[in-house]
């Protein structure tokens, strides 16, 4: 069924009788070509690339709980492709493309809206790298430009910009970045690719792999065993505990990243703010609520809820960068498990084990790359190569001595 | 979080800063002759588990000692606090 | 409390004189928790009201006669009050007004105060003529998820028109726009026992645990105590509910040992026992006293909890059943008794169980007609003074801004339509299990109450005693209050017995689960301030949207600002009867704190403004300050940036003057900011021979060497000098902004990897002022100041020389020989507190060599000049090859991160190299941050060949300078490139050069 406003108009009249289920529940079969592990946004859209690109349909999509309930339910919904390294602008400003015309692409309106993104800078050295990197995001085909503080003020005059304890000096500005509906972004990769064919196996838990002199040859699950020719994990969050069945130990650490939602106003943040001398990121979604979130609450954990010193913290930094929140009510936090890797960049990539690949890493930036990625690991399982835009994506890079760093912390996964 | 300080006794965990696995704990000898392999995966490889994890804090806001917290990673339940010098020298370590 | 008037149940009565000065209050009955005496004035949407002290807003405009007090998020949809609690969905308003504007705040817990100024929200112009209640016409068209299927052509109309419309028309209340003038606290509180709710559970519970002695914290969100027992009409034992309030609350109150907490709503359940919780101090007055909290954010401590949070009564669906008027039993009846008003003269009841019929008999005592009682149950018992439709439904309503009739299926099919004026609902108690489920406890079903209660995985440390935990009557809940402050206490050692509690009333629940009406073609709300009805459900049902997180994400069910208290429920059961399975099969949404919606002002407390974080100042600031320095935030230290002189105009004449005269005769700047550590012990040569990644094993006492510190992945960390005073005492500098990590990690290797080695150290940043003395007077400067009997000459004390001495006449003091700056400089230490009197002795000292003092810039042109890496060089991803040190890490020892180090990327044949970059037009800026691009040809990122890492002018050179990476830089000196900087159009051609731009053989160090 194809959606559009003149469908909307012909159910609206007719009882909404002739909605039809997003996507099919169907039996899961013996054998698949690919059997991607896990119903996130990337496992999702690398289904659809993979039906939809390569013409590989054969695939299921196996998901532990219900489609979309990972990070791609739970996240901050910022697209943005301004990052500085080689490794991974050109990844990024492809994601960046492809969000630019999904919603035509897969029919499905994800709301993508292209707000603009503000990283504010409050010393010479940080407007200096900043400098660097809108240099380098144009020269990669990105767009971006460096506000002074009044142009910062010109946007934004609620900020704090006379009693600052880090005054504003200017920003970074980077116009189309933005946000997007999140959820819509499963549920639309879901039905084009469970119209393309795929199979979406909910409440199918991947208990262990099946490997046979150095080959994958399928999961067992609690459906019981499905056969394929290639497995492609794809469980940001839980990688470590996938892959481990497969006896592997991955440069990842589980960690927890609260998130923020203010109770529903009525227009007063257009676009994304990035404060830079504090842990804290600001948009208003369409429905009204703030939303917001900081740093990690930096130990090891798989339990999807953080503690009250990081929300503290913070909104301490909220209030400091726009003092007439304090009225503004939250409403609500989360907390979702990210899989931290040791330089802060991902992996979409073979394994050592013949016939099993491996995505993962994202860190909290895996919401915004969820086209590039779905497109890059779709690449990858179809032709057996890296994409161009995911060359540096290997899980062999540390051995290698070719990390990608954007922070420049090093292999300590909670810094980054 | 409240971690239990050997010496101090009950702290909040916000006095503590974070490192990660108590691993680090065993730096491979760099003479050894696969010594690229075992720093290699050392510094960059993680078990990483859902359950109980070994872990280094440094309480900073404190007495600077560095413990080893025995927590869950799926509870938070915290079951045993050491000093990391004492479990750096069970493990061997010395000079 | 004993000046109030206790329920009295005499009845309503229009003899004005039984409502005091009730004026104007039409719906005021008699009785009630209000204080009749102190009559408060408010204003509504402009207009003005009179209420009772006592009063929350919702109850003062219902006595008013006033039911629409909101409109609905989606189709605009008027609204009147739906609870008389926090989980309020529909009664939500702007407080108060200019920088103090609340917008969506519950009406059902505003407390009245006089002066008080409120505003309805989300509509336009009026709440009476709302332009956008259009929406509710068009509300065929805009269904659950309408949005994801439309809106998506052409293209570009998404961000310019639809989305537009779309935020203008969404949100609720507006944000004041302006700083909150109010100031917010936090604090810490320690307990043994932290009882949530003072209900009765509460109270038993409080009342158990003071009297053991135990440390006691009762919080309650309302501001009385009582709970549900300032609602009901039934007493406890021989006296009424009240007065046991009152009795209880006075002897807690006696007890040292107890602390209680009202208007404090218990927000977040966190690890440990440890709960956030804001107490609301100045809410109920037109402004907080002067210098005194709005609010304070408290994290209570406890060794064991237990939650007495009670329940929340959920509604039945049915055909338009949003309109004012229409309201929960139990609130209706709390409203009656408590607040002694009445929504309306006329009202009915639908209920699917026996506390509706509460409700009935309490408001046909305060003398309000109850028209019907319509029960779902076929056997329900009858209700004396009403008509009972028993087996019957309430199938549709009228009313156009508040409820005119309802229509209702009796039992034998016929439908009869009944004028009220507003319509009690109870479809049954929910216990309020939110904060046994903020660690991701899942609550399991019970059918005998047809609720959620707590299960097995709460908190560790948590008890739930009372309705909470589905004891729902108040017998129940005094006697499992007071027993699980029992078993709580016992876990710790004290031993109790529980409280003598009161007779009290002990019904049975009988509820027969009932949670929509089938019948009609319309919408019936479940969510009533999302506007999701049934037939979203139904929808997401067909659309296969079913997992309960889906249907909440696709319809945006409990997502409003009640987070489904009243609505949850509801959906739940929607979707099981369409899924065809049970309830606790379909499982419920997670439960996320906070518990109701907290201002972000709490959270953020004292941190604002110039208060957001510490700051520290060098030793030298008050001189700096008084000599006309311009400060500069380097971390969290202010430092001086430069020092302005009368007639400069331009920072950069300043910087120039400083760099020019320390080069040319003295210059001084305050240098503490760095970090200093203290090594100590037989082997602290060992150890800093394994912390820095060059040998130190042989640095000689009395010397100083460079030292280069990499992480253990074989990038540079950090790089400071080592100075040995003693063969076992060595002082440690680390650059300014690693100093806090480069101290936590030496701790690290000092502890974890070598726990046997003999040293021990310390960071002394605070406890030494340090100050650079830098150029070629500098020598002839110290003199001045460094007791005779130490030798500085050139000979007795040459470059990365350092000593222990005296200054100024004993003053202790360490001297070292080094130099940023590229001249022949010194830094001179003494105890922090002659910190500022050292400033001012070095420039009286220096005062015949024309001794400037000198910021941040200057410092910063200096050590460009020179070729210095800090920051923008070392930034995490820059080996020591790449700074032109690769030869210094050492290859013979073990150090942290030499084995990494010999990774293949970390010496690529065109590894990037530090170099210096000179304009080739002197006039010309080097920018950094700019891209170094081949003289000719295309620029983008694949013919990236490096980048501008520092830029400063040079006073010195006459133009711009800067350092740089540049791919096999060190081979291409003499190169023309372009400097290339997009982001601002500019593009300069610069020559790459030795990044020592001054003094490259370093003779003016030595001199």
């Amino acid at each position: 069924m194809r959606y559009s406003g003149l469908r909307v108009i012909k159910e609206a009249l007719t009882g909404h009788k002739g909605w039809t289920p997003q996507w099919r529940n169907p039996e899961a079969k013996k054998h698949y070509d690919v059997i991607i592990i896990g119903g996130g946004g990337h496992g999702l859209a690398t289904a659809y690339y993979l039906a939809k690109v390569h013409g590989v349909t054969n695939v299921a999509v196996l998901e532990k709980g219900y489609i979309g309930g990972g990070n791609v339910g739970r996240n901050t919904t910022i697209i943005r492709s301004n990052y500085l390294l080689d490794g991974n602008e050109p990844f990024y400003e492809l994601s960046l493309k492809l969000w630019e015309n999904l919603e035509q692409d897969f029919n499905y309106n994800a709301m993508v809206s292209q707000r603009g993104i503000l990283n504010l800078f409050h010393t010479d050295a940080q407007r200096d790298a900043a400098r660097r990197r809108g240099n380098a995001m144009i020269l990669n085909g990105s767009d971006a430009e460096l506000l002074d503080q009044d142009g910062v003020r010109a946007m934004y005059p609620f900020m704090d910009f006379e009693n600052a304890r880090f005054p504003i000096k200017g920003g970074l500005l980077h116009r189309r970045g933005g946000t997007v509906r999140h959820d819509a972004v499963a549920w639309g990769y879901a039905r084009g690719a469970d119209m393309r064919g795929v199979d979406i196996i909910q409440n199918c838990e991947v208990t262990g792999f099946k490997i046979e002199d150095g080959k994958c040859l399928g999961v067992e699950t609690t459906k019981g065993f499905i056969g394929a020719n290639k497995v492609a994990s794809c469980v940001a969050g839980s990688s470590s505990r996938v892959m481990e069945k497969a006896g592997m130990r991955l440069p990842i650490e589980s960690h927890v990243l609260q998130a923020f939602v203010s109770e529903g106003l009525k227009p007063l943040i257009d676009g994304v703010i990035t404060f830079g001398a504090g842990h804290f990121y600001v948009s208003q979604s369409d429905k009204g609520g703030l939303v917001f979130g900081g740093d990690l609450d930096m130990y090891n954990t798989y339990a999807q809820r953080g503690n009250l010193p990081v929300v503290e913290d913070v909104i301490e930094s909220g209030m400091a960068l726009i003092p007439s929140l304090g009225r503004v009510r939250l409403l609500r936090g989360w907390g979702g498990v990210m899989d931290m890797s040791m330089d802060g960049s991902p992996f979409i990539d073979k394994t050592h084990i013949d016939g099993l690949y491996f995505n993962g890493g994202w860190c909290y930036g895996g919401f915004k790359a969820t086209p590039a990625s779905g497109w890059c690991y779709a690449h990858l399982l179809a032709t057996g190569n890296s994409h161009e835009v995911a060359t540096e994506y290997r899980l062999d890079r540390f051995k290698r001595g070719y990390a990608i760093d954007e922070k420049g912390v090093g292999p300590q996964p909670n810094l980054h | 979080m409240i971690i239990n300080h050997p010496i101090l006794g009950p702290r909040d965990a916000q006095e503590f800063t974070y490192l990660g696995d108590a691993s680090l704990i065993e730096r491979p000898d760099p003479q050894a002759e696969n010594a690229d392999e075992t720093f290699h995966d050392y510094v960059y490889l993680r078990d990483n588990p859902a359950g109980e994890h070994q872990e280094l804090w440094y309480h900073e806001q404190g007495d600077r000692s560095w413990l080893v917290v025995t927590r869950n990673t799926l509870t938070h339940e915290i079951t045993d606090v050491q000093l990391a010098r004492d479990a750096a020298r069970a493990r061997g370590r010395s000079k | 409390m004993s000046d109030m008037t206790v329920n009295s149940g005499v009845a309503f009565t229009s003899d004005r004189a039984a409502k005091g000065t009730a004026k104007g209050q039409s719906h005021r009955l008699t009785g009630g928790l209000v204080e009749r005496a102190k009559p408060l004035s408010f204003t509504f949407d402009g207009k003005t009201f009179q209420g009772f002290e006592g009063d929350t807003l919702a109850s003062a405009l219902m006595a008013n006669g006033v039911k629409l007090m909101g409109r609905s998020f989606k189709y605009h949809r008027p609204r009147g009050v739906l609870t008389a609690g926090s989980e309020e969905p529909n009664a939500l308003v702007e407080l108060r007004s200019g920088a103090r504007q609340e917008p969506n705040t519950r009406a059902t817990v505003a407390e009245l105060y006089d002066g008080l100024e409120a505003k309805s929200q989300n509509r336009w112009p009026s709440l009476e003529h709302d332009m956008l209640s259009i929406n509710d016409k068009l509300s065929n068209f805009l269904t659950a998820g309408f949005y994801y299927k439309t809106f998506m052509w052409p293209k570009t109309f998404w961000e310019k028109l639809y989305e537009p419309i779309i935020r203008r028309a969404a949100g609720l209340g507006s944000a004041s726009g302006e700083e909150d003038p109010d100031v917010y606290d936090k604090g810490f509180l320690h307990c043994d026992l932290l009882i949530i709710g003072a209900g009765p559970a509460g109270l038993a519970a409080a009342l158990t645990a003071g009297r053991s002695g135990a440390r006691v914290i009762l919080t309650e969100e309302d501001f009385l105590l009582g709970g549900r027992l300032n609602a009901e009409s039934f007493g406890l034992g021989d006296m009424s509910g009240m007065d046991w309030v009152g009795q209880t609350q006075a002897e807690l109150a006696a007890m040292d040992n107890v602390r209680i907490l009202p208007r404090c709503t218990v927000i977040g359940s966190y690890d440990h026992g440890v709960y956030g919780a804001v107490e609301r101090l100045a809410d109920h007055v037109l402004a907080p006293e002067p210098g005194k909290p709005r609010q304070i954010l408290w994290r209570i401590y406890s060794k064991r909890a237990l939650l007495c949070a009670g329940s929340t009564e959920r509604p039945i669906a049915f055909e338009n059943n949003d309109r004012p008027g229409i309201m929960l039993a139990g609130a209706m009846r709390a409203y009656a008794n408590r607040w002694a008003v009445t929504p309306d003269q006329r009202v009915a009841i639908f209920t699917n169980n026996d506390d509706g019929h509460r409700t009935a008999t309490d408001l046909i005592a305060k003398g309000v007609e109850v028209a019907a009682v319509v029960d779902t149950r076929a056997d329900a018992p009858t209700v004396e003074g009403t008509e009972l439709f028993a087996g019957a439904q309430v199938v549709d309503t009228k009313g156009k801004l508040g409820l005119e009739w309802i229509r209702i299926r009796t039992a034998s099919g016929v439908t009869r339509d009944i004028p009220v004026g507003a319509l009690g609902v109870s479809g049954g108690w929910n216990p309020n299990v939110h904060l046994t489920c903020h660690q991701r406890g899942k609550p399991e079903w019970r059918e005998d109450i047809a609720a959620f209660v707590p299960a097995g995985d709460i908190p560790v440390g948590m008890s739930v005693a009372g309705a909470a935990n589905g004891a729902f009557s108040t017998s129940a809940a005094l006697r499992t209050g007071a027993d699980s402050a029992v078993a709580s206490l016992a876990a710790l050692g004290f031993d109790v017995a529980p409280a003598d509690l009161p007779e009290a009333e002990d019904a049975p629940v009988n509820v027969t689960p009932f949670w929509f009406v089938k019948e009609g073609k319309g919408r019936a709300w479940i969510d009533q301030q999302n506007d999701v009805t049934v037939k979203d459900v139904k929808l997401a049902h067909q659309e296969n949207f079913r997992s309960v997180e889906h249907l909440k994400r696709y319809t945006t069910l409990g997502m409003a600002t009640d987070q489904g208290k009243t609505s949850n429920m509801g959906g739940l059961a929607v979707m099981a009867e369409l899924a065809g399975k049970e309830i606790p099969q379909i499982g419920t949404t997670i439960f996320r704190p906070p518990y109701t919606p907290v201002a972000m002002g709490t959270f953020g407390g004292r941190s604002r403004g110039k208060e957001f974080r510490p700051t520290r100042l060098t030793p030298s600031h008050k001189w700096a300050a008084e000599n006309g320095a311009t400060f500069v935030e380097v971390g969290q230290w202010l430092r001086a940036q430069w020092y302005e002189k009368p007639g400069e105009t331009h920072w950069r004449q300043s910087v120039d003057r400083e760099a020019l005269a320390t080069r040319s005769s003295v210059g001084i700047c305050d240098v503490t900011t760095l970090g200093k550590i203290d090594v100590q012990g037989a082997d602290a040569a060992t150890f800093l021979n394994r912390i820095y990644a060059n040998a130190f094993g042989k640095l000689a006492v009395g010397k100083v060497r460079y030292g280069l510190m990499l992480r253990e992945d074989g990038i540079c960390y950090d790089d400071g000098t080592a100075a040995r005073f003693a063969e076992d005492h060595f002082v440690v500098t680390t650059t300014t902004a690693n100093a806090v990590v480069v101290y936590r990690n030496m701790e690290f290797a000092r502890q974890c990897l070598w726990p046997d080695l003999d040293v021990q150290i310390i960071s002394t940043t605070e406890a030494w002022a340090q100050f650079a003395v830098a150029g070629p007077k500098s020598r002839d400067l110290l003199r001045k100041i460094v007791d005779a009997d130490h030798d500085i000459s050139n000979e007795a004390f040459p470059f990365m020389g350092c000593a222990e001495i005296t200054v100024c006449g004993g003053v202790r003091a360490r001297l070292f020989r080094i130099s940023f700056s590229g001249e022949m400089a010194y830094e001179i230490a003494v105890p922090t507190r002659y910190g500022n009197a050292m400033m001012e002795a070095l420039m009286e000292a220096g005062e015949a060599f024309g001794a400037t003092p000198y910021g941040t810039e200057a410092l910063g042109v200096m050590r460009i000049e020179k070729g210095h890496v800090t920051g923008n060089e070392l930034n995490g991803t820059t080996t020591a090859l790449n700074i032109g040190l690769g030869r210094m890490v050492s290859q013979k020892k073990d150090s942290i991160g030499t084995v990494n180090s010999r990774r293949e990327g970390l010496n690529a044949e065109d590894a990037l190299n530090l170099v210096g970059l000179k304009p080739v037009a002197a006039t010309e800026p080097v920018v950094p941050g700019s891209h170094l691009m081949a003289e000719t040809g295309e620029v983008h990122a694949k013919t990236d060949q490096g980048y501008v890492t520092s830029a400063a002018y040079s006073p010195h050179i006459g133009s711009s300078i800067g350092l740089g990476f540049l791919k096999n830089g060190s081979a291409r000196m003499g190169e023309r490139l372009r400097a290339v900087n997009p982001l601002q159009g500019q593009e300069v051609l610069v020559e790459v050069v030795s990044a020592h731009f001054i003094d490259p053989e370093g003779e003016r160090l030595r001199g």
